[in-house]
C-alpha cells in the first residue's frame, strides 16, 4: 500500500502544480477537478470516508461546475506572458519562506496527538446517532455547523446582492440527449441523496453529501434547460429553503433552552429525532445554496423566455 | 506519514501560487490547493491518534463547505470584474425594483 500512497501523493503534487503554475486556464481548471477527485481517494486512504463523500460531491463536483461556468463567462481568458510574475526579491522570500515552513513543521511536531476519540466514543450512546462524525457535526459541535450553514447563507446573500444572474443559464445549442438524461437522472439524484441522509445516522453519509448530490442534480437540470418552479422573488420559496437550515438550527438551539437545557444541549430522549430534523433542514439548505452559488446572481422572479430577454 | 509530507508540499505550492500568480482565477485555484493542504494535515494528524479521532473529520467537513462558499463568491466577483462596464447581463435600470 506504500507504493499506492506514494503514487497518489506524486499525482496530487503534479496536478496541484498543473493547476497553479502551468499556462492555459482551461487546463488548470481541469487539473484542479482531477485533483479534487484524487483527494477523495486520499481521504479514503486516511480512513475518513465521510470527507471522501463530501469531497467527491462538493470539492470536485460543485467546485468544478462553478469553475467551468466562471471560465466560460470570463471576458478575457488568455494570459499575457508567463502565468506567474517575475519577482526580483526572490533572495529575500525563499529563505523567509523556508524559515516559516520550518517553524510551522516544528510547531506541528510539538502538537499533542489529537486524543478526543475516547471522549467522543463515551458520549456516542447519548448523542442519538451511531456515526461519530454525524454526532460531532450535529450534536456535540452543532454550534460549528450552525456557523457553517450561516457562512453558506451569507455567501448566497453576497452573490444575490451582485445583481441578476447572467443569462442565459443553459447552453445556447442544447443537446436533446441532455434534456432526456436530465429528466431520467434527477429522480436518481433525489433517491441517492435520501439514502445518504438516512445512512448518515449510522454510517458515513449525512446531510452534507446528501445536500451536495441534490444540488448537483439541480445544476444538471438547469444545464439541461429546465425552468424550476423555484423563483428568486421576494416571497419566493427559494428564500425560505435557503434559510431553512439556519433557522431550524437556531430554533432548536433556543428551543432546548425552554426545556431547561443549556444552549444546543439536546434532551436525552429526543436527541435522535432532533438530529434527523436538523439533517433534513441542513441538507435542503445546502442543496439550494449550491444551486444558487452556481447561478452566480439572483434568479429571476419568473423563469421563462421573457427572463432570458431581459 | 507520507500524507503529512504531501500536505507540506501542497501548502508550499498553494502559497507560492497565491502570491505570484498573474490571473485571479489562478489565485483562486491556489487558495483551494492551500486549503486542501490544511485539511490533509488535520486528517493525517487525526489518523495517528488511537482510537480514530472524529472531531478533525467533522471540522474538515465544515471547512470543505466553507471553502466552496468562498470560492463561489470569489468567482462571482471575478466574473463581474472581468466584464466591461455597461455590458452586464442585467441592465442597471432594472436593478432597483
Amino acid at each position: 500500500m506504500l507504493v499506492f500512497d506514494a503514487l497518489l501523493a506524486g499525482a496530487l503534487i503534479w496536478l496541484a502544480w498543473q493547476a497553479t503554475h502551468t499556462p492555459g486556464l482551461f487546463r488548470s481548471v481541469i487539473s484542479f477537478i482531477v485533483f479534487g477527485l484524487l483527494m477523495a481517494l486520499a481521504w479514503v486512504r486516511l480512513e475518513a470516508p465521510d470527507i471522501a463523500l463530501a469531497e467527491a460531491a462538493i470539492g470536485a463536483g460543485a467546485t468544478g461546475a462553478l469553475l467551468l461556468s466562471a471560465l466560460g463567462r470570463l471576458a478575457v481568458t488568455h494570459e499575457a506572458g508567463t502565468p506567474w510574475q517575475e519577482r526580483p526579491d526572490l533572495y529575500f522570500w525563499i529563505p523567509a519562506g523556508a524559515a516559516l515552513l520550518g517553524l510551522l513543521t516544528l510547531a506541528a511536531w510539538a502538537l499533542p496527538t489529537p486524543g478526543l476519540g475516547d471522549d467522543v466514543r463515551r458520549v456516542l450512546p447519548d448523542s442519538g446517532v451511531a456515526n461519530p462524525v454525524t454526532a460531532v457535526l450535529l450534536n456535540i459541535r452543532a454550534f460549528d455547523t450552525l456557523l457553517e450553514i450561516g457562512v453558506l447563507l451569507l455567501a448566497t446573500i453576497a452573490i444575490w446582492s451582485l445583481g441578476r444572474m447572467p443569462m442565459p443559464s443553459a447552453p445556447a445549442v442544447r443537446s436533446p440527449a441532455l434534456t432526456a438524461l436530465g429528466r431520467v437522472l434527477f429522480p436518481m439524484f433525489v433517491l441517492v441523496s435520501a439514502y445518504l441522509l438516512w445512512r448518515g445516522s449510522h454510517a458515513p453519509g449525512g446531510a452534507f453529501p446528501a445536500g451536495a448530490v441534490v444540488g448537483a442534480g439541480g445544476i444538471l437540470s438547469i444545464l439541461a434547460g429546465a425552468q424550476p418552479w423555484l423563483t428568486g422573488g421576494v416571497r419566493g420559496p427559494w428564500r425560505i429553503l435557503l434559510s431553512l437550515g439556519f433557522a431550524t438550527m437556531l430554533a432548536v438551539a433556543w428551543g432546548v433552552m425552554a426545556l431547561g437545557q443549556p444552549f444546543f444541549a439536546y434532551p436525552p430522549g429526543l436527541a435522535g429525532l432532533i438530529v434527523l430534523v436538523l439533517e433534513l433542514a441542513a441538507g435542503l439548505s445546502i442543496a439550494m445554496s449550491l444551486v444558487a452559488l452556481y447561478l452566480a446572481g439572483q434568479p429571476p422572479d419568473h423563469w421563462g423566455p421573457e427572463a432570458a430577454r431581459r | 506519514m507520507i500524507y503529512l509530507v504531501l500536505a507540506g508540499v501542497l501548502f508550499v505550492i498553494g502559497l507560492h501560487g497565491l502570491f505570484v500568480a498573474r490571473h485571479l482565477l489562478r489565485k483562486i485555484l491556489s487558495l483551494n490547493v492551500l486549503s486542501a493542504a490544511v485539511f490533509l494535515f488535520l486528517v493525517a494528524l487525526a489518523r495517528q491518534a488511537e482510537p480514530l479521532d472524529s472531531v478533525p473529520h467533522a471540522i474538515v467537513l465544515t471547512g470543505i463547505v466553507v471553502s466552496v462558499s468562498t470560492t463561489a463568491v470569489a468567482l462571482a466577483l471575478l466574473v463581474r470584474l472581468s466584464r466591461p462596464r455597461g455590458n452586464n447581463a442585467a441592465p442597471a435600470g432594472k436593478e432597483s425594483r
